[in-house]
């Protein structure tokens, strides 16, 4: 047993093993560092998540066949669904996959219980903050197997959507580490990914130029959102930051940090364009004598200069 | 392949083993197929599956990086050699996807959760496969690039007009190259340490770096130790020494060629001159028999910097921080600049050059054969030798060379400190040993047999032929560079030149040949030893051999069994290896 020092990086496979080999912890380039191929100490190495280890358990006890019967055809077994965010009961909830709705897990009494008293849902974020996330309302088309054993497109709305890996990859995001946070009409989705933002650029290792560099860029704008420093123009600004960074990394990482940004952007763009239009709209009001708001010496040190 | 062997009796005689065939697999860089092997060496030279990027560049294209470094570990970090690629699509029973004229189906790589975006792969560390396409100039790999970039420069100082990279910096020239003239990025810069003092020749600007960790690896895996790393996490990186200001290997100086960028600096060049006025020319550090290559750069005649030279069978691309820095010699104030001559009343005089040499030529002509004895230097160059020995032979001279020992170290650094051995002993001007025949030379002057001794570039002073030995002598011709103890004995002082200063060969320690050429001017009356070595043979002799460095060493490759068959016009940039 070997306690980490708790940074987010090291939940990659491969900077966890650098980790324990003592050195920063920095992903590996992949290939040629499979772990399963070159591990820890260059040896193969079999790196597992605790809730897979878990259903290990239950696979022995209750033999294979009659553990692959829990769940839905292809999503099989069960996952434990952390629940936060603006519910009633926010918590750790075993669910077999697919059995259960999103709808579910917040209105049901056995899960979040609904929302609180007077609040409506504005979105939700299905499977950790890095999972893309979905807006109330929407609607999506779902591949499902018909009772003739066709492939029909079915209509599937957010609250009924099932919560497997496959119906939410169909839905553009992805079941993650099936941590959900639902979001009511309280939140501001710019002051949310502000939030979010600075946690990836804090949590960046900074071993590739397209994160190190990237995530530090996109907390510095939403800060600004968040401060009133915003501009209309950063609706696109946050984009292309975000899609030069995605693919491009090292590790997984990329994604994570521009996804929230990509799909907040995406489906929340009036929000960000119009804190944008309210903050240029104040500053052509109070020329020269307004300053910035932020006190975070990080996200303002210095001059702003451009090349 | 399970035909019964023909019966046979007399076996064939076995076929000399040839080289196995090298297995070679098809790759198509820019829409040109081409043949290129499953492996070449990676940094340490052992065989490993070939790169993209070596494959490109078998296919003359080069794919920008910054942190790949050929004879460092791949770090894979920097991104900038991302590329568009795409490799043969197979289908559900394996077999290879065609297009409708038999030509295999391409599948781009793609993003897998965006299928309409390209992924590129980095390809410094992305084995090719088979069939695979490398589109290293497409739209999207060109995106990819400039996205890079943009990324590298947004916490960028640009300050180029007062950085000592500008001029040669991956950062600039990548920029112009594939990089956008303006960005987007409209907030505070990083800030981060400068002018950090890393170590005693190294000095550190952080918000310059790239963070590509040539450095690092170059420290670690090279010179074998750690004394680099990273301190703080993501934009905050920071390369940092463990130890502030003790970064003080003998390879230090090697990370600021390595350093893409201006971040590390040489405390003995910064802020000294622009890179681009200084004249670049092949040559070789004397500091030890090793011999590495470097590039001279030099200035209206003055050097102000060596660098090394890529030669994989001598120093490859490194060279020692000692080495390197040996260079201010050869511009010292006090250089040997006069033709001297002692005159009957013992009064030193200025002569011509043509005066000096009849007066050589005349001692040496009226020497008793068997009076003379001459001590070269393991720093003079074959052609010099050669000479030397000419001038021996005619006079039946007693001949030796001083030996010049260190401590060698595990990279470079060699124990032998004369950087031409190997020519003194190939021209027969020393035996195996040096410094054999001296106590014979010391015993000769003090017993009166030995009246006139030739010493070039030693100070005989320092090796058993103290100045009292000395003052017994009817004639002492000497050539040098510096002033020391023999000189100032010296009846006759013929001011020699540097290596910078003139042309000429050296055979290092393992018996590598190689040339070096002239970057700056000697000073005053100073001349190439073998220019007037040449005329003082013709006095002495009546042959006239030739006057150019060319026609010398040809000559001297004619007659020196080691140097059989070598014509300067053939001995290239990097050498080539003798019989030692």
């Amino acid at each position: 047993m070997h306690r980490g020092a708790g940074a987010y990086i090291c939940g990659e496979e491969t900077g966890l093993i650098e980790s324990l080999e003592g050195k920063r912890a920095y992903p590996r380039i992949k290939p040629p560092y499979f772990p399963a191929v070159l591990g820890l100490y260059m040896c193969p190495t079999i790196v597992n998540n605790v809730e897979t280890l878990c259903h290990v358990k239950h696979i022995v006890l209750m033999g294979p066949a009659e553990y692959a019967k829990l769940g839905t055809p292809n999503n099989t077994g069960t996952r434990i669904v952390s629940l936060s965010g603006d519910v009633q009961k926010p918590g750790y909830y075993e669910i077999q996959v697919g059995r259960v709705t999103l709808g579910e897990l917040i209105f049901d009494n056995h899960f979040g219980g609904g929302l609180k008293p007077g609040r409506s849902l504005k979105a939700i974020i299905p499977g950790g903050s890095s999972s893309k996330v979905l807006k109330a309302g929407e609607v999506f088309k779902l591949n499902r197997k018909g009772a003739d054993g066709q492939m029909t497109k079915v209509d599937v709305p957010l609250l009924d959507l099932p919560y497997d890996f496959d119906s939410l990859q169909q839905a553009g995001t992805m079941s993650g580490s099936s941590a959900i946070i639902v979001l009511d009409d309280s939140r501001s989705m710019v002051e949310t990914l502000g939030n979010l933002s600075e946690f990836y650029a804090h949590e960046s290792c900074g071993q590739c130029t397209p994160c190190r560099e990237g995530a530090l860029w996109l907390a510095k704008a939403t800060h600004r959102l968040c401060h009133g420093e915003g501009r209309k123009a950063d609706a696109d600004y946050l984009t292309h930051i975000a899609q030069n960074i995605q693919g491009r990394t090292i590790c997984a990482f990329g994604e994570a940090a521009s996804w929230p940004v990509l799909s907040f952007v995406k489906k929340f763009r009036d929000e960000f364009e119009a804190q944008g239009a309210a903050d240029e709209a104040a500053h052509a009001k109070s020329q020269g004598t307004s300053s910035p708001r932020s006190s975070d010496p990080r996200m303002t040190a210095g001059s702003p200069q451009t090349h | 392949m399970s035909a019964p062997a023909a019966p046979s009796t007399t076996p064939a005689p076995a076929p000399a083993p040839a080289a196995p065939p090298v297995e070679t697999m098809t790759v198509t860089v820019n829409g040109k197929t081409l043949q290129v092997p499953k492996t070449m060496p990676d940094w340490q030279g052992k065989p490993a599956p070939t790169t993209m990027l070596q494959a490109a560049k078998i296919a003359g294209v080069d794919i920008p990086h910054y942190c790949y470094h050929d004879k460092l570990p791949v770090a894979g970090n920097c991104r900038m050699c991302l590329v568009e690629f795409g490799t043969p699509m197979v289908g559900p029973d394996r077999k290879p996807v065609l297009n409708e004229d038999g030509t295999p189906k391409i599948a781009k790589s793609v993003l897998p959760y965006e299928p309409g975006t390209p992924r590129g792969a980095i390809a410094c560390a992305t084995p090719i496969s088979p069939g695979m396409e490398i589109y290293a100039n497409s739209k999207a790999t060109e995106q990819m690039r400039e996205s890079v970039l943009e990324s590298l420069l947004i916490n960028h100082p640009l300050d180029c007009p007062i950085c000592d990279q500008a001029g040669e910096c991956k950062l600039q020239e990548y920029s112009v190259q594939h990089g956008k003239a303006g960005s987007q990025f409209v907030e505070a810069k990083v800030h981060k340490p400068k002018a950090v003092d890393l170590g005693p020749r190294i000095v550190l600007d952080d918000e310059r770096c790239i963070l590509c960790t040539r450095c690092i690896r170059f420290t670690r895996d090279i010179a074998g130790d750690d004394a680099l790393g990273i301190v703080n996490r993501g934009s905050y990186n920071t390369i940092s020494a463990f130890e502030p200001g003790k970064f003080d290997n003998n390879y230090t100086l090697n990370t600021v060629d390595l350093c893409p960028v201006g971040a590390l600096t040489s405390k003995d060049f910064r802020f000294k001159m622009r890179v681009w006025f200084l004249k670049e020319t092949k040559s070789l550090c004397t500091s030890c028999g090793t011999g590495c290559n470097i590039t001279i750069g030099s200035r209206e005649g003055a050097i102000h910097r060596y660098e090394p030279r890529e030669n994989d069978a001598v120093n490859g691309p490194w060279m020692c921080d000692s080495g390197r820095l040996n260079y201010r010699w050869v511009g010292r104030a006090d250089r040997l600049k006069q033709v001297l001559r002692t005159a009957a009343d013992g009064t030193r005089q200025s002569v011509s050059w043509n005066t000096a040499i009849e007066s050589a030529a005349l001692i040496l002509t009226q020497a008793p054969q068997g009076s003379v004895a001459f001590v070269v230097s393991g720093r003079q160059t074959n052609e010099e030798l050669f000479l030397l020995k000419k001038l021996a032979t005619h006079t039946g001279a007693m001949t030796d060379a001083v030996a010049r020992d260190g401590e060698p170290d595990r990279l470079l650094v060699s124990e032998d400190r004369n950087p031409n051995s190997n020519g003194v002993r190939l021209t027969g001007m020393a035996f195996t040993e040096f410094g054999f025949n001296l106590t014979k030379i010391a015993d000769g002057i003090a017993q009166g047999r030995i009246k006139t001794l030739v010493v070039f570039g030693e100070d005989v002073t320092r090796v058993g032929i103290g100045s009292e030995l000395l003052a017994k002598l009817d004639a002492l011709i000497v050539s040098d560079i510096l002033p020391n103890a023999t000189t100032a004995a010296a009846t006759l002082l013929l001011p020699g030149a540097a290596h910078a200063e003139k042309r000429g060969t050296f055979v290092n320690v393992k018996g590598r040949l190689q040339k070096f050429h002239k970057a700056v001017e000697a000073p005053g009356e100073a001349r190439a030893e073998w220019e007037f070595l040449h005329e003082l043979v013709h006095s002495l002799t009546g042959h006239n051999g030739y006057r150019t460095i060319e026609g010398l060493f040809n000559q001297m490759a004619a007659e020196v069994p080691a140097f059989a068959g070598l014509e300067w016009a053939k001995v290239g940039d990097t050498g080539v290896t003798v019989q030692i």
